[in-house]
């Protein structure tokens, strides 16, 4: 029996030992960076402990654009594509012909990569000197104006950035609502259908609540991820997301790290872990609504 | 009551309804083609004929290859692409065997203490790792690892949700499998690979294709570990080439770049689109 204990935790030896390194072991030092005050990455020394990295970045224009810029990108998205992705499975589980295809295809954004498809998105809404670019086009043939959206005024920025976000995260949500709704059980529409019930209080009464676990848990995941957004915001802006007014939080947390402005390991840290702070909370809360609405 | 009548205008309501649907789902499949039928188009326009035209045209009459030729020669395209490949086998076939004994640690074998380190496992899964990002950046740069294969794949060669994936799988062969296999003489790990895995195959084909996507698709942590071009995969040579690669205005050049780089996940997709499809329903999340 000793040799069989020795043995299992031979087997798990790499991966205590990676996630030791590289998980636990970071979790305890992100907390000791972010309360040494003066932290100098070259000479690893600092001149004090106390809360003033996170005063510093509570006070950091940079932060406060950071965190302004993920509020809107996460109050747009998070609603607009969970409503459009519940439309849109809707319309698919209605239909028989065509409907594998049409999954296929709109599950292909999950697997490209969003840096690449930004530089795309990034020429679609361009304006350049040689031409508006395609979007523009398609705002003068309906009678609009062209607006720079990419180095133009704040709001057609925080659109495209909008945009672009709603467009990365859909497969993901229309897969997982297309299975749930799925899974309701056909007698139950049967039954409503006897009943002669209008589709409309089929679809309030029994496919909402069904799904509503789901609905939830795509609100939930979708918080996390929008106020995690980063990358996406590059692969439209560029690197230098502070210039173009277009930070993020995890973009500043990036920034303080390394980079131009780079080399505050303790400011970056403190600004992750406000980060985690917001994102627990509002976890929580959403856990407490749907606690008292979801009806399994 | 005239009941044809009643009937005929339900169908014609019916008809109305579908084809709205079927309006509405082709409206999203263009708004999600697009891009790619862009990205092709330009990648084929010559760099004079896309700078001269005001109005972006639809489709061209005189494709070319040169903006290609281009991408490959006057950035380093090549090295990105083979970087991003030796990166996502080399992290891809490390994290199977890490996960592959310990998925097999917690559903074959018992030691004391097993379900709280279990437990203590899946609590790992909720932590960001924007957190553990910092931390990583300073030790592997303490290590001396940045610019080196090693620094970009170490961090990322476990997981615990496959982990879980696995053990849940292979919880689900039958115990007399293994006594059958004991009365037989074989030993533990001739079980786990001649058994076990190949019974799992689904389950780790899928684990597989995940991570290759995830490996393929990494843009921060290569960007804060790699500032040496030799080292770049390609997300970061993207916005290399964006910001200083063919200058600014070649964009038929920078898009033939962007095909280059999407093609091999496309291909992996229409492949495995059924498998990958299953396999993110069942808790992948993005990223």
């Amino acid at each position: 029996m000793m040799k069989k204990n020795w043995k299992a935790w031979l087997y798990l030896l790499p991966a205590i030992a990676f996630l030791g390194v590289f998980m636990v072991y970071p979790l305890v030092d992100v907390f000791v960076y972010s309360f040494e005050e003066g932290y100098n990455s070259a000479s690893q020394t600092f001149w004090g402990t106390g809360l003033y990295n996170y005063s510093y970045v509570l006070h950091d224009p940079y932060f406060l654009q950071a965190v302004k810029n993920t509020f809107i990108l996460v109050i747009i998205t998070v609603p607009v594509s969970t409503g459009l992705a519940l439309l849109i499975s809707v319309g698919l589980n209605s239909i028989k012909p065509l409907r594998e295809l049409y999954q296929t295809v709109f599950f292909l954004p999950y697997v490209t990569n969003t840096l690449a498809v930004g530089l795309v998105f990034m020429i679609l809404f361009k304006k350049t000197a040689y031409s508006d670019g395609m979007i523009n086009l398609l705002i003068n043939f309906f009678g609009g104006q062209s607006v720079d959206f990419i180095e133009g005024p704040y709001w057609a920025k925080m659109l495209v950035m909008c945009i672009y976000t709603v467009w990365v995260v859909m497969p993901f949500k229309i897969l997982i609502l297309t299975s749930a709704l799925a899974s309701v059980p056909q007698s139950y529409y049967n039954a409503a259908k006897i009943d002669g019930t209008s589709k409309w209080r089929t679809f309030t009464r029994i496919t909402l609540p069904m799904i509503s676990p789901m609905i939830f848990y795509l609100v939930i995941t979708g918080f996390i991820g929008a106020f995690k957004a980063y990358s996406d915001e590059v692969a439209i802006f560029g690197t230098n997301l502070n210039a173009a007014g277009m930070n993020t939080i995890v973009g500043y947390v990036y920034d303080m790290l390394y980079g131009d402005s780079g080399g505050y390991p303790s400011y970056a840290s403190a600004a992750a872990l406000i980060l985690f702070a917001i994102v627990l909370t509002i976890t929580v809360i959403n856990l407490m609504i749907s606690r008292k609405n979801v009806q399994y | 009551m005239n009941y044809d009548k009643i009937e005929q205008a339900a169908r014609r309501r019916d008809r109305v309804r579908r084809t709205i649907t079927y309006l509405l789902l082709t409206l999203w499949a263009l708004i999600v083609l697009f891009p790619f039928y862009w990205m092709l188009l330009t990648s084929v326009k010559s760099y004079s004929a896309y700078n001269g035209e005001y109005v972006p045209s639809f489709f061209t009459l005189s494709p070319t290859l040169q903006n290609y030729v281009d991408a490959f020669t006057t950035v380093n395209l090549a090295r990105y692409f083979t970087n991003t490949i030796v990166f996502t086998l080399a992290t891809t076939a490390l994290m199977m065997v890490v996960i592959i004994f310990a998925a097999y640690a917690f559903a074959r074998l018992d030691f004391p203490g097993k379900n709280l380190v279990f437990a203590l496992f899946l609590s790992l899964m909720m932590i960001p790792s924007e957190l553990v990002i910092i931390t990583n950046f300073v030790t592997i740069t303490n290590w001396g690892m940045r610019n080196t294969f090693w620094g970009l794949i170490l961090p990322s060669v476990t997981s615990v949700f496959y982990i879980y994936l696995l053990k849940e799988n292979f919880e689900q062969i039958p115990e007399e499998l293994y006594k059958a296999a004991k009365v037989d003489g074989t030993s533990d790990l001739k079980y786990l690979f001649k058994v076990m895995l190949p019974i799992s195959q689904p389950t780790v084909v899928t684990i597989v294709i995940l991570k290759v996507i995830e490996c393929w698709n990494s843009y921060v942590w290569p960007r804060l570990i790699t500032d040496d071009e030799a080292y770049f995969l390609v997300s970061n040579g993207i916005q290399e080439i964006r910001e200083n690669g063919f200058g600014r205005e070649n964009i038929p050049a920078m898009m033939a770049a962007v095909v280059v780089i999407s093609v091999p996940l496309i291909i992996l997709f229409l492949v495995f689109h059924k498998k990958i499809m299953a396999g993110v329903s069942r808790g992948g999340t993005k990223g």
